[in-house]
């Protein structure tokens, strides 16, 4: 388990393959071939193009909100947002609301959707990083308090429809087959690798997340960046909202609570610490492919519920213990 | 990581004050605002009720702490809540469904208790797993053991169970007996070398595997207490509603960090006490009474209730830090 070779030089281990095997991604892309294999064998048709792209679809809202849980998460001092589902809720409600079934009201939506739920995140951040709340108690408190705003406001009704034109760009293909938001997480997965590899705001997050006091010794604003990536966290999983809503059609006041945990599980079996500093979005897409993937197979293999769950729960705990352990206290 | 510098001055901070004065004076502020609210407060009934209503979230909390002193977090004790019931409540009916079945039915449920917690501790001790996430998964698994067991709700239990629950013993509320077993299990700990180990533990891993402390076997018995006070909570939940629900306790995961964190321990690690979360789950509770009492429209409560813990817990925090 823990030998004394493996403390130290784990990460530098050398180019075996079973350290290959071990990286999150390949790994995950692994699991997605397997899965695939297995939801073929056991219903066919299963692993057709037109199937992959809807799994892709939903598979797209999750890497979304995921994005910003990535931030977070990479941005370090336990770093986590578990307000992300209800901010995809109330992204869809205001997104709804706005725009009313109107095509001409979707910019107006998405203006206000990601303006509120940025302003929020911020206020997160700002909790955390100016009062030091943690994180985790932070924006669970968010949590409750949007989802109680979210019934003064409905009043727990179904409220708002979404725009046609929304819910064709997110049901119905554009080119080629794949409908528009697989083209806009493509442009989403472009930016976030930009952003996080090639300009001085993503290395920071590595710098902050990695070593905060470090960063903060050359000159790095580290509060400022761990409110913002919350600011942007809060934007993502609003946007997430308005894409939701094209995806169901109308908003309840719960529709985003699915989203939260698997969020930071995508993160996580994408190869992202949950303790900052090292990982990456292209993990975190395999991560949200591999997770929607599983419980589809799940849902094709006529298990009841609870089989299935039990499963979901097994599976997780295996890529687990493939590449989410901690670093042993031994020094 | 936790630098070895920073270990000490939190160290320091505990020993000028208890943790949890701020949870409890927040607590006596708010009986009395209960009181004025809702004259009938100090009545006996009403008392029982409440107590009844705040006692498995209490001892939830309880054991929450042990793990969060120890720097790690157990999402999973809902779920491990909702497989005790079923579990009690199917083994009470395999044996007979007669109050003679009662103790070995409950036996069962702390024992299925106590191996989830195991599970927990093995898993995020030994095999190191991230708690958060692993726990979140163990979670899953322990809800559908439960969905397993008893696919739906159902199956009552003999009268005198929840009976004696809902009774006095010695003249004496059935569910102020257990708080004050709890209270007293919770001094007992804080004399016992496991408790500072656990700090330890969770203060500064590097430090204390160093001293020679078995850092794996103390996180291990950590997630046994969680599991089994979780199990306590549960036959509580099953005294009140005398039935078992696989669905059971789901609020419980997130109301145990709330209220852990109310009472002063800190979710880093290495800091609080299990009394200070006694305090915060009452506060908790009581929170959601003022709010009743206070004749807010209906509606508005969850934001209220909302906006005032996330008030109580920056306070708390901001109190903390002087």
């Amino acid at each position: 388990m823990s030998d004394a070779s493996s403390n130290m030089h784990s990460e530098n281990a050398g180019f075996s393959l079973g350290a290959i095997l071990r990286e999150p991604v390949v790994l995950a892309l692994f699991a997605i071939i397997i899965l695939l294999g297995i939801g073929e064998a056991v219903s066919p048709g299963f692993a057709r193009g037109d199937q992959i792209i809807k799994l892709l679809t939903v598979a797209a809202l999750l890497g979304f909100a995921a994005a910003g849980q990535n931030l977070v998460v990479l941005a370090g001092g336990e770093g986590i947002d578990l307000s992300v589902g209800a901010m995809i809720s109330l992204g869809a409600v205001i997104a709804g609301n706005v725009m009313d079934g109107a095509n001409g009201g979707i910019l107006p939506a998405l203006i206000a959707a990601m303006g509120v739920t940025f302003i929020i995140g911020m206020v997160n951040g700002l909790g955390v990083n100016l009062i030091r709340i943690p994180p985790l108690v932070m924006t669970l408190g968010m949590t409750s308090v949007i989802q109680g705003g979210l019934v003064v406001f409905s009043r727990g009704i179904p409220s708002g429809n979404a725009a046609p034109a929304l819910m064709n760009f997110i049901n119905q293909p554009v080119v080629f087959g794949i409908p528009g938001v697989l083209f806009i997480w493509l442009l989403l997965i472009i930016g976030m690798v930009f952003i996080l590899r090639a300009t001085s705001f993503g290395l920071s997050i590595y710098a902050v997340g990695a070593n905060p006091q470090a960063a903060r010794l050359v000159g790095l604003p580290v509060k400022v960046i761990r409110t913002t990536v919350f600011g942007l966290s809060g934007a993502l999983a609003g946007l997430t909202g308005v894409f939701v809503i094209g995806y169901t059609g109308n908003s309840f006041i719960s529709v985003g609570d699915q989203y939260m945990l698997p969020s930071i599980i995508a993160v996580v079996i994408g190869g992202t610490s949950l303790a900052g500093g090292s990982g990456g979005y292209i993990g975190t897409v395999a991560g949200a492919i591999a997770l929607i993937l599983l419980q589809s197979v799940l849902t094709t293999l006529h298990l009841e519920f609870w089989g299935r769950q039990l499963i979901f729960g097994g599976t997780l705990l295996l890529l687990l213990m493939f590449y989410g352990r901690q670093k042993s206290a031994r020094i | 990581m936790k630098s070895i510098l920073s270990a000490p001055k939190s160290g320091s901070t505990v020993s000028k004050r208890p943790v949890w004065l701020v949870a409890f004076g927040s607590l006596v502020a708010l009986v009395l605002i209960n009181w004025f609210l809702q004259p009938s407060f100090f009545d006996g009934m009403v008392m029982h009720s409440n107590l009844t209503t705040f006692l498995p979230l209490t001892l939830v909390a309880i054991g929450q702490t042990f793990v969060i002193m120890g720097g790690d977090i157990d999402l999973s004790v809902g779920s491990i809540a909702a497989l005790v019931n079923v579990v009690t409540v199917t083994v009470i009916a395999m044996a007979g469904g007669d109050a003679a079945s009662v103790p070995i039915g409950l036996l069962t449920g702390l024992v299925v208790g106590v191996l989830c917690g195991v599970f927990n501790g093995l898993l995020i001790s030994y095999l190191r797993l991230q708690p958060m996430v692993a726990t979140f998964g163990t979670g899953i698994i322990f809800s559908a053991l439960a969905l397993w067991v008893m696919p739906q709700a159902g199956l009552s239990v003999p009268e005198v169970y929840w009976m004696t629950y809902s009774d006095f013993v010695l003249g004496v509320p059935t569910v102020l007996w257990i708080l004050i077993a709890g209270f007293l299990f919770v001094l007992f700990m804080q004399r016992r070398p496991f408790e500072s180990h656990l700090k330890a533990v969770g203060g500064n891993r590097a430090g204390a595997f160093q001293s020679g402390i078995n850092m794996s076997f103390v996180r291990l018995l950590s997630f046994a207490l969680c599991g089994l006070f979780s199990g306590f909570a549960a036959l509580c939940l099953t005294g009140e509603t005398a039935s078992g629900d696989p669905l059971i306790g789901q609020s419980l995961a997130m109301g145990s960090i709330s209220a852990v964190v109310l009472g002063g321990t800190m979710l880093s690690g290495g800091v609080g006490g299990a009394i200070g979360s006694i305090f915060g789950a009452l506060l908790l509770g009581m929170i959601g009474n003022v709010i009743f009492f206070a004749g807010l429209p209906f509606e508005f409560q969850t934001l209220v209730q909302g906006l005032i813990v996330l008030a109580a817990l920056a306070g708390g925090v901001l109190v903390a830090r002087k």
